[in-house]
């Protein structure tokens, strides 16, 4: 601080207002921006790409003054940047059209579907970091050791298997040849009338219904897409913790801490995974991100009744309206997530703060 | 060793070359001494070798038929003398059906590679270069499409175009280019004040010449590198459209399609699926390790790592 900064304390603060008025401003501007290109795209393979969007929409089979009635109502006889703006205005309002295959509106079956998703989503980042964090420090540490190389050969393979076909293989020794869990779908049938759900989300809604029975028939539907997206993520996050914390061991102050006599444990898993855990987070959101994505092959698979299933099952039936819905959802879940990690991480380290 | 091999590695490594040919030729010798060392790159090298050789010779090394089988002797026999890996539900001898396959995994890699990549090196140099309001357009643009999931946005290009394997090429393309674009401006910004450019400059070379000339060249390596390690997701993506019935149609003996044909028999004759499978692991695990190899390589700085 110079002095003559030191005499004038409130035209820091004033300043220091307007850094932080212009990052929010900042902020406000990416966001739209990213928000409204994955509109623009969604927009282009929707309206400009299909010959004609009518047709994708009534199917070909429609008599001709359909055809010319939806045309005028959906407002597709409007130069495109009109057309643009409706979609966008639409859109904005939760309006993503309706489905042709279920004849909802798209965004009422995507809040059906998208619990499904997220909760496998979820259990397989808790599994992924659970495994892939310890998996990491330890290779760094050992690093070079046989340890180091397993670890590293486990990740090699996750980044490089196709993941329907290692839940194809899953299903067939797991659920078929061992009989350890249950095969596709979120539960069995026989609870689909006794079970009510709450959130939506089927793990907690069956402990809030003290129902222990369905409980345990969830989890064991659950385990095997759960632990294959985990697979999944434990691969990058091993990756990334190992790189983070290699990083870290190789800092001065692990050098003091061991000067001062602290246990080898102390220091890997006081004070340089503490250290590590900052990029870590954002690694961990975006792996999560990433799964929703992921979720789109492992739910067809295991016939998971989420948004990757409703997705690919529109897909088949050239349902345009559900699959850009479902599009512009998990792209905003995307977008969402890529920013947080960004705050989380500002907020986690003080030397970004620091203007 | 012989004293000419010994004078030839001398000859490769001299602080004072003669001419253009030896510098590069010892530079690339030094660059294959540091990849050579890292048995694991080799290994991946190896694999990917073998997948060009089987894609080019396939008709000599497939021993049956990839699109005709005996629908009447051989549907669905397990693994033998005869079938290697067993046939399909049609007769058709998988093995032979794999390997014909390698030519359409290369060939999605290699277009993607072709379409994608020039692309991200023409935005992020011109970006880089340019600065100002236009390197803030393009990398704004560059940055939306980071922020999009990959492969749903293939999955929807690729509904709205239709599917089919050229389809899936261009969607995968589309949505892969942006961190070329990023690592192009990067390598950019670095070089665009020094001062051979300014030499370059001064000479009169158009802007267009030096991005062309003098910036897009020194891109290549780090590019390369980028470029193999996506491979592997490349070929996932690939498999997952082809799975999905979106990529190559049938008969194609696309590899991601034959799994999701072999699916209907995953529990009784379990190698229909499996099989193709196995033959992506092992090729995208052969693009990883020789991606991160060349990265050791090519970019000593991170290969402390």
């Amino acid at each position: 601080m110079s002095p003559a900064e030191r005499r004038m304390p409130a035209r820091r603060a004033n300043r220091r207002a307007f850094a932080t008025l212009k990052a929010i401003a900042g902020f406000v501007v990416v966001v739209a921006t990213t928000y409204l290109g994955l509109l623009a795209v969604t927009f282009f393979i929707g309206r400009v790409v299909p010959i004609d969007p009518v047709l994708a929409i009534v199917g070909d089979r429609a008599p001709s003054h359909v055809v010319e009635r939806v045309r005028q109502e959906m407002g597709f006889n409007l130069p495109y940047y009109q057309q643009f703006f409706l979609y966008v205005k639409g859109v904005l309002q939760g309006d993503f059209g309706t489905s042709v295959l279920t004849t909802n509106p798209v965004m009422t079956d995507i809040r059906r579907v998208f619990p499904a998703t997220m909760e496998l989503a979820t259990v397989g980042t808790v599994i992924g970091a659970a495994f892939g964090i310890p998996l990491g420090v330890l290779a760094a540490v050992r690093r070079g050791s046989l340890a180091d190389q397993i670890v590293r050969i486990v990740g090699l393979v996750g980044y490089s298997v196709p993941i329907f076909w290692l839940g194809l293989l899953a299903l067939l020794v797991f659920y078929a040849r061992l009989g350890w869990t249950s095969g596709p779908g979120r539960m069995d049938v026989v609870f689909e009338y006794t079970f009510t759900p709450i959130t939506g989300f089927f793990l907690l809604d069956a402990i809030l219904n003290r129902d222990w029975a369905a409980f345990r028939d969830i989890v064991s539907h659950i385990v095997l897409p759960g632990s294959l997206l985990g697979y999944f993520s434990l691969a990058y996050i091993s990756r990334m913790t190992r790189s983070f914390m290699l990083n870290e061991l190789s800092q001065e102050y692990i050098v003091a801490a061991r000067a001062k006599g602290l246990s080898e444990t102390r220091i890997i898993w006081g004070h340089a995974l503490r250290n590590a855990a900052v990029p870590l987070v954002t690694v961990i959101a975006l792996s999560y991100a990433g799964l929703l994505e992921g979720s789109v092959l492992t739910e067809t698979v295991f016939a998971w009744p989420g948004l990757g299933l409703y997705i690919t099952n529109s897909l088949q039936n050239a349902d345009m309206n559900a699959v850009l819905g479902g599009t512009i959802v998990i792209g905003s879940v995307f977008i969402a997530i890529n920013l947080l990690s960004d705050v989380l991480y500002r907020m986690l380290d003080p030397r970004t703060r620091t203007r | 060793m012989s004293e000419t091999a010994m004078t030839r590695r001398e000859w490769l490594l001299t602080d004072r070359p003669q001419s253009r040919l030896q510098a590069r030729l010892g530079r690339a010798y030094v660059t294959w001494r540091r990849f050579a060392a890292n048995r694991l790159a080799v290994i991946g090298m190896l694999i990917i070798l073998g997948l060009i050789v089987l894609a080019i010779f396939a008709p000599l090394l497939a021993p049956y038929s990839p699109y005709v089988g005996d629908l009447a002797k051989s549907r669905l026999l397990p693994p033998d003398a005869a079938h290697w890996l067993g046939t399909d539900d049609q007769g058709r001898d998988i093995l032979s059906r794999l390997i014909y396959g390698s030519r359409l995994t290369l060939q999605v890699v290699v277009l993607v590679a072709i379409i994608a990549a020039p692309l991200g090196l023409l935005v992020g140099t011109v970006a880089g270069y340019a600065g100002g309001w236009v390197d803030a357009v393009l990398m704004r643009i560059t940055d939306i499409f980071l922020a999009f999931p990959k492969l749903v946005l293939a999955l929807a290009f690729v509904a709205a175009l239709g599917p089919g394997i050229g389809n899936a090429i261009i969607a995968i393309a589309i949505t892969s280019w942006p961190p070329y674009a990023r690592i192009a401006r990067a390598e950019t910004l670095t070089v665009r004040n020094s001062d051979y450019i300014s030499a370059v400059r001064l000479m009169g070379a158009s802007p267009w010449r030096i991005v062309l000339r003098h910036i897009m060249p020194l891109c290549i390596s780090s590019l390369i590198v980028r470029v193999t390690l996506d491979m592997a997701g490349i070929i996932l993506t690939a498999a997952g459209l082809g799975f999905l019935g979106l990529g190559a149609q049938p008969p194609l003996p696309e590899w991601g399609a034959m799994i999701a044909s072999g699916r209907r028999f995953i529990l009784d004759q379990w190698w229909v699926a499996a099989m193709p499978g196995f033959a992506i692991l092992v090729v995208s695990l052969g693009f990883n390790l020789l991606g991160d190899g060349l990265r050791d390589a090519l970019d000593p700085r991170g290969s402390s790592q």
